[in-house]
């Protein structure tokens, strides 16, 4: 049960809680101490929106143990529509369904229970767009 | 920096070692290079190694295979990259021998991966990559690669069949190499019929996890004419390094790891990919034996699968690849797996292999070893001593 | 008599919003396994909606909410309260609202509790929200009712326990896209349905739910909410009631004088079974979607155990608008994949590796 990790990622998890480089306008996700590009230690929070496109995209037949009950699942490479590229499984898409380029968006969902005592862990997936 | 070679060699099959631990399998090549070497004690011991604690249970492998091998009071510290563990303990040994801080170093790169089930090893591998980001959102080492490849295929508008050109080499040379684990042909159509593992990516695109040790004595060039083995030049041993995370890199595609270490080799062994004989390449997936050659400068993006069908990466092509069988015919313990490939390269070079497999002429060579998803990347380039 | 419930501000739903998740399971799967489809051509419901295998209470909630959201277009950090009515929360201990509220970027500053009274949760959610906003205790309250309702194989409520609900944003009349005029709450100690603590799935009484449960509560609140306002149901374009199957809402439909016309939106059990607290207040996103303004509506859950909570709305012009910024109720009902008995069972846990 790695508690203090589901907390303290919690935002992250949830909203996409990223950072914005106050010297260059640099976004990323996860959050850097560091900006990648021009090394500036100063960011605000940054939200990114949820919407993106997928870069690329498999499915896990053979999955590590926390994600054996749910196996076979799709995850997948998204490309935001901020410019940053995160990974996240897709969701309430066949996989035969998924394709390069298509257009989805981030909906919160289970991402694995820590056996039947431990926490549910909750976070971002992405399913094809649906909302208006 | 004076001029570094390796002047012992030793490998254990690689194999589901259900008989030996951690320790009997990295003194066992240890020893075994040592006696070929012909020194009966070394000045540091370096230990590639991944997965000892989450899969053994066991840390400080330094001073484990130090006392072991019968090494009293020796210095000995565990290396680790992830997959490229191996290499990197390696490198770690260049640099105190190249130094002149230590004059002889053992290197043994060591892992056992069948102590648990499939599925625990699957997780623990996922450990090279990025925790919080990746793994977290149930990606598998597996399915980071078949992200790679499902991209590739639709970039470069390959049909998947046609990366079955790495494999059904790799397990051609495989049978000619008793410590490999796998010794059998495969077709073009068993590729074909392979089930999927994380799709595009089917079982015989992968590497299979093994236990297994592998090691080489390294020392001063200088010094050569002290032992009793067969020296070969260590003309580059180079580290590039890119992202952890996959996602964070701008062209997936384009492994800059790969290129930072072979630009820093190439220069230092003063080559050219032209000039490279064979090439021990880090064909964990067949994707990543196609990027690695892209990005090390033998082919044009998007071209490596042409490419090797038209060089000829057979043992009389071109540019031979993996031919000990490389890590999918050979197997793959993570962390042992950079050495093997030296191991390899070197008795290559020494003219110490099955005749079926040995390379006429050959003058140069180069191993490369990818740790995570190309987030570090050691290359390694040997020349014979004349 | 006792007087109708009103606040002492007027308030009124501000934002809504409908979940449903995307699998459905037909009832004939359920009647082939278990009674070699000799009851196919009495079906309860047609199908139901089944979660994902990654979904619960909590992550309903939040989309239902986000919908809602968008409807209301309010700086979502003025809500000031987050109730989540549901038989089917996650967790045992530990509240769902909290996860929801995090999710949607409205804490710390903020009440919260889970609430639960078999399928009235959500109206009860919704009492409390306009009680909290009437009162003056803060602006805005976002009451959400939310089931991932679970049948015991085999049991007659394995064809109709389902998953879905609605979110509602209540806040002052004067932002609201429907005024409450009223509301009435009718409760008395009936073991019509329960489930015991540690069990996996509820008992039911059979016919016991029916006249002295499902009629008797849904009666008493609807008839004393009337009476209160001085309404015939003929007042009324619309009217939503607890939906257990198709059959117990057009009755008490119509026991209680209203036409077939009337419940014609916001009947949903034939499509998606038996969302449980999500039930009535998921038929009520229905009939906001098709509402126009001046439509006086009316909404009575029923809970077993039991209860019932009827409410009166008026809706406004700013129905207009809102309706247009979130998907519809029929959005959700529109999108849906077949599923198999054997994919519901490993997804509802039935069956484990």
């Amino acid at each position: 049960m790695d508690i203090p990790r589901y907390w303290r990622l919690k935002d992250q998890r949830y909203r996409l809680q990223g950072k914005k480089c106050l010297d260059c306008g640099n976004l990323s996700f996860p959050p850097r101490l560091v900006c990648p590009k021009c090394k500036s230690r100063n960011y605000e929070k940054y939200f990114f929106i949820g919407k993106g496109t997928v870069y690329s995209h498999t499915t896990i037949y053979q999955a590590p143990d926390r994600f054996d009950h749910i196996a076979p699942y799709s995850v997948g490479l998204i490309d935001l529509e901020e410019g940053v590229r995160i990974t996240a499984q897709f969701t309430d898409v066949p996989a035969e369904e998924l394709k390069i380029g298509m257009k989805v968006e981030m909906v919160i969902r289970q991402i694995y229970e820590d056996g039947p005592k431990g926490p549910i862990l909750y976070g971002y997936k992405f399913r094809p767009v649906i909302s208006v | 920096m004076r001029k570094v070679a390796i002047i012992g060699l030793g490998q254990t099959p690689v194999r589901e070692h259900w008989e030996s631990n951690l320790r009997d399998l990295g003194v066992t090549a240890l020893r075994d290079a040592m006696d070929d070497a012909g020194v009966d004690t070394v000045d540091g011991v370096c230990v590639g190694n991944m997965l000892s604690g989450a899969l053994s249970e066991q840390e400080h492998l330094g001073s484990l295979i130090v006392d072991y091998a019968g090494l009293d009071g020796v210095e000995g510290m565990k290396i680790e990259a992830a997959c490229g563990s191996g290499a990197a303990a390696i490198r770690m040994a260049v640099k105190a021998v190249g130094s002149g801080l230590m004059d002889t170093v053992g290197v043994v790169g060591v892992e056992k991966l069948t102590e648990y089930s499939g599925k625990f090893s699957t997780a623990a591998l996922a450990t090279a990559a990025d925790a919080d980001y990746e793994t977290t959102m149930g990606l598998s080492f597996v399915g980071i690669n078949a992200l790679l490849m499902r991209r590739y295929l639709y970039e470069y508008k390959y049909d998947k069949n046609d990366f079955s050109i790495f494999p059904i080499n790799a397990h051609k040379n495989s049978i000619h190499n008793p410590n490999a684990m796998f010794r059998y042909e495969i077709s073009e159509a068993q590729y074909a019929k392979s089930k999927h593992i994380a799709e595009p990516i089917n079982l015989l695109d992968s590497s299979p996890i093994a236990d297994g040790a592998a090691a080489v004595i390294v020392c001063a060039q200088e010094n050569i004419s002290q032992f009793k083995g067969k020296p070969i030049s260590i003309l580059a041993c180079e580290v590039g390094t890119d992202t952890l995370a996959l996602d964070n890199r701008e062209d997936p595609l384009w492994l800059k790891g790969v290129e930072r270490s072979v630009k820093k080799a190439y220069y230092l062994a003063d080559v050219k990919p032209k000039d490279i004989d064979f090439f021990e390449v880090h064909d964990a997936f067949s994707i990543i034996t196609a990027l690695s050659l892209e990005a090390s400068g033998f082919a044009e993006r998007g071209e490596a699968i042409k490419f090797a069908d038209k060089i000829g990466i057979g043992i009389k092509g071109g540019l031979p690849l993996t031919t000990g069988g490389g890590l999918k015919g050979r197997g793959h313990p993570v962390g042992a797996t950079g050495v093997y490939q030296v191991v390899e390269a070197a008795k290559q070079l020494r003219g110490e292999v099955a005749k079926e497999v040995q390379i006429e002429n050959n003058n140069i060579a180069m191993a490369q070893n990818i740790g995570g998803s190309g987030a570090t990347v050691i290359t390694t380039i040997l020349k014979r001593i004349v | 008599m006792s007087a109708v419930m009103k606040p002492l501000r007027n308030i009124g739903i501000i934002g809504y919003g409908a979940y449903i998740p995307v699998y459905r399971l037909p009832a004939t799967e359920i009647s082939e396994l278990w009674r070699d489809g000799q009851d196919n051509l009495f079906l309860p419901v047609k199908q139901k909606s089944v979660p994902g295998k990654d979904e619960d209470t909590i992550t309903m909630s939040i989309e239902a909410a986000q919908n809602a959201l968008k409807r209301a277009q309010i700086d979502a950090t003025k809500i000031r309260a987050i109730w989540i009515g549901s038989e089917s929360h996650p967790y045992a201990v530990k509240p769902s609202g909290t996860v929801v509220a995090q999710v949607l970027g409205i804490v710390p500053d903020i009440l919260s509790a889970d609430m639960e009274f078999a399928c009235k949760a959500g109206t009860e959610a919704m009492q409390a929200a306009s009680a909290f906003v009437g009162s003056g205790m803060g602006d805005y309250a976002l009451a959400i009712g939310m089931d991932t309702a679970q049948g015991r194989p085999g049991d007659a409520l394995e064809y109709t326990a389902a998953a879905g609900g609605a979110a509602y944003i209540i806040g002052p009349a004067e932002e609201s896209l429907a005024i409450l005029e009223g509301s009435y709450s009718f409760v008395t100690d009936t073991p019509d349905f329960f489930r015991r603590a540690y069990q996996h799935y509820p008992e039911h009484g059979n016919r016991f739910t029916g006249d002295p449960a499902y009629f008797k509560h849904i009666t008493g609140s609807v008839t004393k909410l009337l009476e209160g306002l001085n309404l015939e149901p003929s007042d009324f374009a619309a009217a939503v009631f607890h939906q257990p199957n198709s059959k117990f809402p057009q009755k008490i439909a119509k026991q209680l004088g209203f036409t077939s016309e009337q419940i014609k939106h916001g009947l949903l059990a034939p499509y998606i079974g038996n969302t449980y607290a999500g039930a009535s207040p998921l038929g009520l996103t229905d009939v906001l979607d098709y509402s126009k303004p001046g439509d006086r509506v009316l909404i009575a859950s029923f809970g077993s155990g039991a209860g019932s909570d009827a409410f009166s709305f008026i809706v406004t012009d700013k129905i207009k608008d809102a309706v247009k910024r979130a998907p519809l109720t029929q959005d959700y009902i529109g999108r849906s994949i077949k599923i198999d008995y054997s994919r519901y069972a490993r997804w509802r846990k039935k069956i484990n590796r």
